[in-house]
C-alpha cells in the first residue's frame, strides 16, 4: 500500500553524533526504498535549536516524528530495526 | 504570597551548602532546607503533595530567595499546573512573564512511540538546558520522573541516562528536586533513590481510622545533621506547613503575673490573684457542669482586659456559644466584632490528630492571642490512641508556654471514671487544675467548684458551690455544719431550718426575758406596798414619840401647878432632892 500524498518526516538529532548519522542513513535507506519522490526529510539539530524540542515533545534522541500524512507517528531510535520501522510508518500492517 | 521565616535560614551546619525550600517548618528540621547544588528526592504515594512541594520549591525560591526556577513536569501540563495552585495564591503565569520560572511539560505516551534501535535521552538534556539558560534557573524540578519508565521501555538505558542526568544537574550546580512515586518496599518505583543519594525526603498520607493525616519524614541527608521524626504537615491555603513540633523544647520562662480567672471568687481561690499568665489550665468535670461557662468567663474577662482570644471550639458553633453565653448575661460579640476574639470551630473528626495540631498551630501563629481555649481537648480522643492525644497535647502546651500563651483547656470526664483522672491523662502537663463536679444530694444535683491543684501559689482547698445565674457565674460557700456539706435547695433548706430554729430561739428568749421582767414588776410592787406598810408604821412611831413629849410636857405643868398650890419653892423641887441625897 502505496500513499499517494507527500510525506514529511523530521529527525531530531543533538549535534553529529554516531546515532544521528546511523539514523539518518537508515531513514534515508528505507525512504529510497519505499516512498521514492514522496518524502521530504528535514533535520533539525537540537543543540543548534534547544527551542524546537518542546514543539514535538522531543525527549530521546535521535527521534523521527511523520509530519505528514496525519497522524503524527513518532519513531525514537537509530532506526536500525528496518521492520519496526515501517510499522511506526504505518507502511506496514501490524503483527 | 506570604513571606515566611526567610531571615532565619539558612543556618546550615559547616560543611554542606544548603538552599532553602522556604515551606515554613521545613528549612528548621532539615536546618535550613535541601543541599545547594544538589539534587534531592521527594517521594510518596499519590496524592501526598510531591507536585505542591516541589512547586513551592520554585515558587519561594523565584518569589523569596531570588532564585528562578525550572519546572519540568511530565504528568501536568503547565496550564493544569498553574490552575491546580492558583488558590494557594501562585501566579504562575506571572512568574513565567517575569522570568522567575520556566515550566516544560514532557509528554511521554508509549502507544505514540516505537522503539527502533539505540537512543539516549539528549533530548531532555537539551530542553533542560535550554529551560536553564533561558531564567538563568538555579533551581530544577523534574516532576516525575518516573513517567519516563511508563513510556520508555529501555530501563537500562534510561537508568543509565538517569545517572547521567543527576550527574549533569550536580555539574550546572542547580538544586534539583526530583519527585518520586512510592514503590513496593522501596521508596520509589524505579528505586532511583539509589541515583539520588544526598537527600531523600518521604511524604506520607497515611489514613487511620477513617482520618487522615499527612506526615515528612528526612530518611536521609548526607553530610548534615537533620530531624529524624515524622513531622506533621499540612495543605491549606497557603501551601505546606510542616511542623517542627520536637524542636520545642521544655526551657520556656514562666512569669510571675497573675491573670484573672474573670470569676472574682475564684480569684481568692487562687492566692486572690487569679492564675498565672502563660500557665495551663484545665477544667475537667462531667457533662453539664459548666466546664465551657466558666471558659467563657475567662475570655469575657481576658478581652475585657483588651487581651487576644483564640476559642477553638470542637463541639459547639461560635454563634451558639455565644447565644448561651448571653443567657448568663456575658456578651462575647462585641469581643468578637472588635478581632478580640476569634472562634476557630471544627468537628473534631474533620481531620486528623496531627492536622488538627497544625491547624492550631497555625491559627496561634497567625492571631497571637495571648489566651487560647481548648474546648473539649478529651473529643481529640475519638481521633487516635490516648497516647497519640497525649504527645499532641503535650506539644499543643509546650508550644503555647514557648508564647507566653495562656491556656485553658476543657476536658469532658465520663461518670464511670473517677474525677481525678483526666480523660487525656495530661494532668502532669497541666499547672492548675480546677474540677466542677456534680453533687447529688437530697435528690438533686449541684454544682461544685474546688481546685485540685495550682502550682506556685497558695490556694484555697474547699468546695465552693458554683452556680450559673443571669450574672454569670457565681461561687457559694457552701454549707458545713453538723450534717456534712449541703449544697443547692437542701443547703437553702437548711439554712431556713438554722433560720427558723433561731428565730424560735429568739422568741423563747424574749419570751423568758418578758416573764422574768414581769415576776420582777410583781415583786416592785409587793416591795412599794411593803414599803408603805413600814410608812405607817414609822409613823406610828412618830406619833408615839410626840404624843411622849406632849404627855411629858403636861405633866411638868402640872406638877409646877401643884407645887405652887403648895407654895412650895420652885427651886426647893430641886433643893429638896439634893438634900435627900
Amino acid at each position: 500500500m502505496k500513499p499517494r500524498m507527500a510525506w514529511n518526516l523530521r529527525l531530531y538529532i543533538a549535534g553529529p553524533t554516531p546515532k544521528s548519522i546511523t539514523a539518518f542513513e537508515n531513514l534515508k535507506k528505507i525512504c529510497e526504498e519505499h516512498l521514492k519522490g514522496e518524502y521530504h526529510i528535514e533535520i533539525i539539530d537540537l543543540v543548534k535549536q534547544p527551542q524546537l524540542a518542546k514543539g514535538d515533545q522531543i525527549l530521546a534522541v535521535p527521534t523521527l516524528v511523520r509530519r505528514l500524512p496525519q497522524p503524527i507517528k513518532k519513531i525514537i531510535g537509530d532506526l536500525s530495526n528496518t521492520e519496526r520501522v515501517l510499522v511506526g510508518l504505518d507502511l506496514r500492517p501490524q503483527g | 504570597m506570604r513571606r515566611k521565616r526567610t531571615t532565619k535560614e539558612p543556618s546550615a551546619a559547616p560543611g554542606v551548602d544548603k538552599c532553602p525550600v522556604g515551606i515554613i517548618g521545613f528549612d528548621q528540621i532539615t536546618n535550613g532546607g535541601v543541599p545547594r547544588g544538589r539534587p534531592a528526592l521527594v517521594c510518596g504515594g499519590a496524592g501526598c503533595g510531591k507536585t505542591l512541594f516541589a512547586i513551592e520549591f520554585v515558587v519561594r525560591g523565584a518569589t523569596q530567595f531570588n532564585e528562578p526556577g525550572v519546572f519540568v513536569s511530565f504528568e501536568e501540563t503547565a496550564e493544569e499546573l498553574a490552575a491546580n495552585v492558583r488558590s494557594l495564591g501562585f501566579d504562575l503565569k506571572q512568574l513565567v512573564r517575569r522570568k522567575l520560572l520556566a515550566m516544560d511539560f514532557i509528554h511521554v505516551e508509549r502507544s505514540e512511540i516505537e522503539e527502533t534501535g539505540s537512543y539516549d535521552l539528549e533530548g531532555l538534556f537539551v530542553r533542560l538546558q535550554y529551560a536553564i539558560d533561558s531564567i538563568k534557573a538555579k533551581r530544577v524540578v523534574l516532576d516525575t520522573i518516573e513517567a519516563l519508565f511508563a513510556g520508555l521501555s529501555d530501563t537500562a538505558v534510561l537508568r543509565a541516562e538517569l545517572r547521567r542526568l543527576f550527574r549533569w544537574l550536580k555539574d550546572k550546580g542547580v538544586t534539583a528536586l526530583i519527585t518520586g512515586e512510592k514503590g513496593e518496599g522501596a521508596l520509589t518505583r524505579q528505586g532511583i533513590e539509589e541515583y539520588v543519594s544526598d537527600c531523600v525526603i518521604l511524604l506520607d498520607h497515611r489514613i487511620q481510622d477513617q482520618l487522615s493525616t499527612r506526615r515528612l519524614r528526612v530518611v536521609k541527608y548526607r553530610g548534615s545533621a537533620h530531624g529524624t521524626n515524622e513531622y506533621p504537615f499540612i495543605i491549606d491555603k497557603d501551601g505546606i506547613s510542616v511542623l517542627p513540633i520536637t524542636s520545642v523544647g521544655l526551657n520556656h520562662k514562666a512569669s510571675s503575673e497573675r491573670i484573672s480567672s474573670g470569676v472574682p471568687r475564684l480569684d481568692t481561690m487562687l492566692d486572690g490573684r487569679g492564675f498565672f499568665r502563660g500557665s495551663s489550665i484545665m477544667v475537667s468535670g462531667t457533662a453539664g457542669t459548666g466546664k465551657t461557662t466558666l471558659g467563657c468567663s475567662f475570655v469575657h474577662g481576658a478581652c475585657g482586659r483588651g487581651e487576644r482570644c483564640l476559642y477553638f471550639a470542637f463541639e459547639e458553633s461560635p454563634s451558639q456559644i455565644v447565644r448561651n453565653m448571653r443567657s448568663i448575661g456575658i456578651d462575647l460579640q462585641p469581643w468578637i466584632d472588635k478581632g478580640l476574639l476569634q472562634f476557630h470551630a471544627a468537628r473534631p473528626t474533620l481531620y486528623g490528630l496531627e492536622t488538627h495540631l497544625s491547624v492550631m498551630h497555625r491559627q496561634i501563629e497567625a492571631f497571637k492571642p495571648s489566651v487560647v481555649v481548648v474546648d473539649p481537648v478529651t473529643t481529640m480522643l475519638t481521633e487516635g490512641a490516648a497516647h497519640d492525644v497525649r504527645s499532641m497535647l503535650l506539644r499543643l502546651i509546650d508550644y503555647m508556654k514557648s508564647l507566653q500563651i495562656t491556656a485553658y483547656l476543657v476536658s469532658l470526664s465520663h461518670i464511670s471514671n473517677p474525677a481525678e483522672q483526666s480523660e487525656a491523662e495530661i494532668s502532669s502537663l497541666i499547672d492548675t487544675w480546677l474540677l466542677v463536679r456534680d453533687l447529688e444530694f437530697a435528690g438533686e444535683r449541684n454544682r461544685g467548684l474546688y481546685i485540685l491543684k495550682s502550682r506556685g501559689m497558695a490556694h484555697s482547698n474547699q468546695i465552693r458551690e458554683f452556680v450559673l445565674g443571669p450574672g454569670g457565674v457565681e461561687l457559694l460557700d457552701v454549707y458545713l455544719g453538723p450534717q456534712g456539706m449541703l449544697t443547692g435547695s437542701a443547703r437553702a433548706l437548711q439554712e431556713t431550718r438554722d433560720q427558723a430554729q433561731a428565730h424560735a430561739n429568739e422568741r423563747e428568749f424574749n419570751r423568758v426575758q418578758a416573764e422574768i421582767a414581769a415576776r420582777r414588776s410583781v415583786l416592785e410592787a409587793q416591795i412599794g406596798s411593803l414599803q408603805n406598810k413600814i410608812k405607817v408604821q414609822d409613823q406610828l412611831i412618830e406619833q408615839l414619840v410626840l404624843n411622849r413629849q406632849a404627855n411629858e410636857l403636861t405633866g411638868q405643868a402640872e406638877r409646877r401647878a401643884i407645887a405652887a398650890s403648895r407654895r412650895a419653892d420652885i427651886d426647893a423641887a430641886g433643893g429638896g432632892r439634893g438634900r435627900s441625897k
